[in-house]
């Protein structure tokens, strides 16, 4: 064996030893006490999870609380007996709380429970070893309790130079461990062993102060017996060299550095108690249930060192080191300079109990009062971990938490030597373990304040989530409702509303991305069909059809544009009021709706003059009231899709068509005019009372003709002729024609941009600045230059076409009811379709008047049906022949339309056949016979329709 | 005058140089959010409970910034204002007994059999320390629990009881020595006469 080479330490100092007292008598083994106080906390780490229940019955060493995680440990009973309770009661702690214990009565039996030794340890696996010594219970012996197989795990981070066993016991009166040394040498050798084994150090160390001469040589007698390769290094007595940084500088020279652990530079070091526990656990399979302790003062008779049970009350020690109560000052949980005061003696030894001092007054004075720092400096000389004392001071008396840490406060072992040394005695590592305190709970408090706030944010901003889907959702069912709004008023409004309702979503991005690409697309659309136009205007049929296809492409864009829009923005119909596409079906409307009033002012005439020849046929009277009301309806219909105005990409036929519809309704409108006065001399004849309504009428018919001729402007009074205009001009009658239609498109286009414009509340001058204006410009220059063209070839072709005037008079009027009767169908119809949609159930819409009137305007057509067909088909044909060409695509359309409408009819008549099934067999059979009249009108129609396509067809190729 | 000029020249041509360094250094060490705010936030207590009359600690914190008080925080007391002040370099007042008094750290702990699970202390949480579901028994997570007080009222059946946090071993703390003014009088004999007399 070879003397270690020892180092040394800054500062240090030398109190009274006070170590003889105790050893004088021999190790002493106390009897059972009353009861044992075993604490759950008894090492650093989380507290021991108990495994007994109150009134179980537990053996020696048995396990009565287990680990509760990594940093933990386990506890075993140190007597068998019963649990009497599970508690909280005062344990040996410097606060004087108490916390939770299991309370053990021993039946004084000291039955061991089964033991298993751990006998393999040398060929097992470490870490089995290291779980057995944690489930011993084995715990850092000689300070703060710190779990020995978690040290032993940190001990395998870096290569060990050294394991160092500390047996240097520096503190003054304490003697446990050197009775340890003396009772169990051969044990201590042999647990030293065993962790030598499981962390396998360069070197092993026991440092021993000098001051334990007997240990030191029955060390030294037993390695030397074993031929162990421990050294045994002796240092001098000096507190503290026992710190386990201090004895690492004695032994290795090597000083731990600040915030670091001795395993970090290579370094492990164990407390003789714990080498003897791990021994007993190993060896003899016994858990770690009692520890040699010192009782020691001047307050003791006997002071001495025991084996004593863990969870014995001290005062049961004191007892059996027969304790003078009247001479007892102090009673000390450990040694005098890092000790605490204990505030009773029912507290339980625990498995870091290595010292009771029962202190007199003479031997630990109350200590002098408190004085300022002189700055003496004696401190910093004194200080073992080299910090400066004063420094620390300062700041832990001002708060200066920052500053202290920055001056290593952390790095105070709180030994005590610079209190010691002191001459102003202050209470300097009070001071130190206060600001420690306060600074940990700093700490503590700012990882649950941060956690807290953590935690509020993440609940707002959940809150936040919440809410705005909330919205979201909300916007979401408002939108649908008021699609679903407009979506059921738009039949009403019968795509008539170009206003602009102030979209709720307009500021909405997605909407305005939309609307600008709409705008594009319109534009795009609107040079197209300027294009087109042009194209039309120099007849190049190439162009025309590439255009119209670029046209009609552009329009489905814009009206998928229109319609995202639409699903966009929850208002937008202006937007949807003005789609290209809608305005084929605009100016059918149109056409349709000005057909309407022309017929209802017709049949109101009639009516009218029935009235004039019996004049008190009250039927008539309300009929006139109904087909007023319908007139007007129909004017306003009208009026509203003159504002619409048919569009400039419309067809050539199309085209052609609109203008002769034009022209015929200026026909029927003058016819009309014609009638009223008519009817007004015959009323003026017989001095009617009616005569003032029929004057009325007359202004209003004729105010409708001017209206009419207005429109049609120049060619109106040519327009009936023209019809059967001879067909050498034909052709460049068509494209003059043509040319007029699409002029006079452009402009009611431009008008009807220009009023939506105004509807939409742009000011003049916005108006100004758009296109349209300029747009209306040009379509009317041309418009009249194209009109002066038309004009004299139409009025020379005029009177060829004239026909024998006996006969068109009659064929027109018979022609004109027809119509009127059909036109009042239709209305009725449509009506009634509307009542139903508008979700009126079918008593509401018998109650209106709609029904009627459709059964009266089917028995009108009806007879008229059956008075045109024989008497009149001549003629009809004839004038058909004639008009063939020029008005093919018309005639197609009518039929068609007539067709349809047949068809319709066919159905609404089988339909009430189905529902009159249980009335009268007459009423049946007069159905049924409509249904036959119905369809044989249907096949005429279809006839008709074939041998026009046919003929269309020829022309077209001719062309 | 080519002198002047060369001088007025030369100056130009640093304060240029410099302005864009540190127009630079502006953009590229740049902070985000508002640093004092940041700093105030991390001082106060996070307990959230209101009593300062923000809506949490943060709040409180932009209007330190913006110039009020910092004596409002009753669950941060006299540490917090201290620690305010230091940071303010302002000075330290006594807590405003408008906003409460200090009282020791407490938790909300819920008598879980009175508990008729209607979620409203839930609700009323700042932390989401509350477990539990409708018609479910709630409890408190003692750990998360800032002691704010929130949810005792909203309770329709007053089953939260606010519980101070005893201390125990394990968070026990050092006493502050008495210090030197205290214990003066014991160790001149004069004196010591004097304190008997009295
Ligand atoms: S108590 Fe701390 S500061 Fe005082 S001597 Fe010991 S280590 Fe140094
Ligand atoms: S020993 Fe005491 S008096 Fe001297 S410097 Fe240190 S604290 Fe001050
Ligand atoms: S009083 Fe204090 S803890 Fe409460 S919300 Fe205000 S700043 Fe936060
Ligand atoms: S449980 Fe109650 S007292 Fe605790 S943080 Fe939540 S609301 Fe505040």
């Amino acid at each position: 064996m070879q003397a270690a080479q020892i180092f040394s330490f800054h500062g240090g100092i030398h109190p009274e030893q006070n170590k003889a007292q105790s050893l004088q008598l021999p190790l002493g083994r106390p009897p059972l006490p009353n009861e044992l106080i075993l604490p759950l906390g008894q090492h650093i780490g989380q507290s021991s999870r108990p495994l007994v229940k109150i009134g179980d019955k537990v053996l020696k060493g048995q396990t009565i609380a287990m680990n509760n995680g990594f940093l933990s440990s386990f506890l075993h009973a140190p007597t068998s007996g019963t649990i009497s309770a599970i508690e909280e009661r005062l344990i040996a702690h410097p606060s004087g709380l108490s916390d939770l214990c299991i309370i053990l009565t021993p039946d004084g039996q000291d039955e061991w429970t089964e033991l298993t030794p751990l006998v393999d340890w040398k060929v097992g696996s470490k870490t089995d070893v290291l779980a057995y010594l944690s489930e011993m219970g084995i715990v850092g012996m000689g300070g703060a309790g710190f779990p020995t197989q978690v040290k032993l795990q940190g001990a395998h981070k870096h290569p060990l130079s050294h394991f160092i066993i500390n047996a240097a016991e520096c503190e003054p009166y304490i003697t446990a461990d050197d009775m340890l040394i003396r009772e169990k040498t051969l044990e201590l050798i042999l647990g030293i062993e065993i962790l030598q084994h499981l962390v396998e150090a360069d070197q092993v160390v026991i440092g021993i102060e000098d001051n334990k001469p007997t240990a030191i040589a029955a060390l030294n007698r037993l390695l030397d017996e074993r031929n162990s390769t421990i050294k045994v290094a002796v240092v001098p007595t000096k507190y503290p060299s026992g710190g386990e940084k201090q004895l690492i500088q004695l032994l290795t020279n090597k000083e731990v550095p600040s915030g670091q652990h001795p395993a970090d530079i290579g370094i492990l070091c164990q407390n003789v108690g714990t080498c003897v526990a791990v021994h007993d656990a190993i060896y003899q399979g016994k858990p770690l249930i009692s520890r040699f302790t010192t009782l020691t003062g001047d307050a003791l008779k006997s002071p001495q060192n025991v084996e004593a049970l863990l969870g014995t009350p001290i005062a049961h020690l004191l007892d059996y080191a027969e304790s003078e109560q009247k001479k007892l000052h102090r009673l000390v949980m450990g040694g005098p300079m890092m000790g605490y005061t204990l505030d009773s003696a029912v507290v339980p030894i625990v498995k870091t109990s290595n010292c009771i001092l029962a202190a007199t007054k003479k031997e630990l004075p109350t200590p002098a009062p408190e004085q300022a720092c002189i700055r003496c400096g004696m401190c910093e000389q004194a200080c073992p971990a080299s910090l400066l004392p004063q420094q620390l001071l300062w700041f832990s008396k001002s708060q200066e938490h920052e500053k202290a840490e920055h001056y290593n406060l952390f790095d105070c072992i709180e030994c005590g030597a610079c209190s010691y040394v002191c001459p102003s005695s202050i209470p300097l590592v009070q001071y130190y373990r206060h600001s420690k305190s306060s600074i940990r709970e700093a700490r503590e408090a700012n990882v649950k304040s941060d956690l807290a706030k953590q935690r509020f944010e993440a609940r707002q901003a959940r809150q936040e989530a919440e809410a705005a889907e909330k919205e979201a959702k909300r916007l979401a069912r408002q939108k649908a409702t008021t699609q679903k709004a407009s979506d059921k008023a738009a039949p009403t409004k019968a795509a008539t509303s170009a206003t602009a309702t102030p979209s709720a979503a307009s500021t909405n991005d997605e909407s305005k991305k939309l609307k600008i690409d709409l705008a594009i697309g319109k534009t795009k659309l609107k040079k197209l069909q300027k294009q087109l136009l042009a194209a039309q205007e120099n007849e190049h049929l190439e162009e025309i059809n590439a255009l119209q296809q670029q046209a009609t492409e552009q329009e489905k864009q814009v009206a998928l544009l229109e319609e995202e829009l639409a699903k966009v923005s929850t208002a937008a119909p202006s937007a949807a009021a003005t789609p290209a596409p809608a305005k084929a079906p605009v100016s059918d409307e149109l056409k349709k709706a000005k057909v309407d009033v022309a017929l209802i002012g017709v049949k109101l005439k009639k009516l009218q003059k029935q009235l004039l020849e019996n004049p008190d046929d009250n039927e008539i009277k309300t009929k006139i009231a109904g087909f007023e009301a319908d007139l007007k309806a129909a004017q306003a219909l009208l009026e509203k899709l003159g504002a619409n105005g048919p569009a400039t990409t419309v067809a050539k036929a199309a085209v052609s068509d609109e203008l002769k519809k034009l022209k015929i309704d200026a026909a029927i409108a003058k016819a009309a005019v014609k009638k009223v006065e008519k009817a007004l001399k015959k009323a003026e004849e017989i001095q009617a009372p009616e005569i003032d309504a029929i004057r009325q009428q007359l202004k209003e018919a004729q105010q409708r003709a001017d209206n009419l001729e207005k429109t049609l402007a120049n060619p109106a009074p040519a327009a009936p002729a023209a019809i059967a205009s001879s067909p050498a001009n034909a052709d460049a009658d068509k494209k003059r024609k043509i040319d007029l239609a699409v002029a006079k498109a452009g402009i009611k286009k431009a008008e009807k941009n220009i009023a939506l414009l105004k509807e939409q509340g742009k000011d003049e001058a916005e108006i100004e600045a758009s296109e349209w204006p300029k747009k209306l410009a040009e379509a009317q220059a041309k418009l009249a230059t194209l009109e002066t063209e038309t004009n004299p070839s139409e009025t020379a072709t005029a009177p060829a076409a004239s026909m024998t005037p006996a006969n068109a008079d009659a064929d027109k009027k018979r022609k004109i009811d027809l119509a009127v009767a059909k036109a009042g169908i239709k209305k009725a119809e449509k009506n009634i379709a509307l009542l139903k949609e508008q979700g009126k159930d079918d008593a509401e819409i018998e109650a209106s008047e709609w029904p009627q009137k459709l059964a009266e305007a089917q028995a009108k057509l009806a007879t008229l049906e059956s008075q045109t067909n024989e008497p009149t088909a001549a003629p009809k044909i004839e004038t058909k022949t004639s008009d063939e060409k020029p008005n093919l695509a018309e005639q197609i359309k009518k039929q068609k339309i007539a067709a349809a409408l047949a068809k319709a009819q066919i159905n609404k008549l089988t339909k009430r056949l189905e529902n009159s099934v249980e009335g009268t067999p007459e009423e049946a059979e007069s159905i049924q016979q409509e249904i036959l009249a119905a369809q044989q009108k249907q096949q005429d129609a279809e006839r008709l329709l074939a041998q026009l396509t046919h003929s269309q067809d020829n022309t077209q190729e001719n062309r | 005058m080519l002198t002047v000029l060369l001088a007025v020249g030369i100056l130009v041509a640093l304060s240029l140089i410099f302005g864009a360094i540190l127009g630079y250094a502006n953009v590229r060490f740049h902070v985000e959010g508002d640093p004092i705010v940041d700093q105030i936030d991390a001082l106060l207590p996070q307990t959230q409970c209101g009593q300062c009359g923000h809506p949490g600690c943060r709040p409180y914190a932009e209007a330190i910034s913006n110039g009020e008080a910092i004596n409002h925080c009753p669950p941060g007391g006299q540490v917090t204002i201290q620690a305010l002040a230091d940071l303010l370099d302002v000075e330290a007042v006594p807590l405003d007994g408008d906003h409460g008094t200090e009282t020791a750290k407490r938790v909300a702990v819920i008598r879980e059999d009175e508990c008729i699970g209607c979620t409203k202390c839930i609700q009323a949480c700042p932390v989401d320390a509350i477990l539990g579901a409708a018609k479910q028994m709630h409890t408190v997570i003692a750990d998360e629990c800032t002691g704010c007080d929130l949810c005792v009222e909203p309770c329709p059946v007053d089953c939260i009881d606010m519980v101070e946090v005893g201390v125990t071993s394990r968070t026990w703390s050092w006493d502050k020595p008495q210090g030197i003014a205290a214990t003066s009088l014991n160790i001149i004999a004069t004196d010591r006469q004097t304190e008997a007399v009295h």
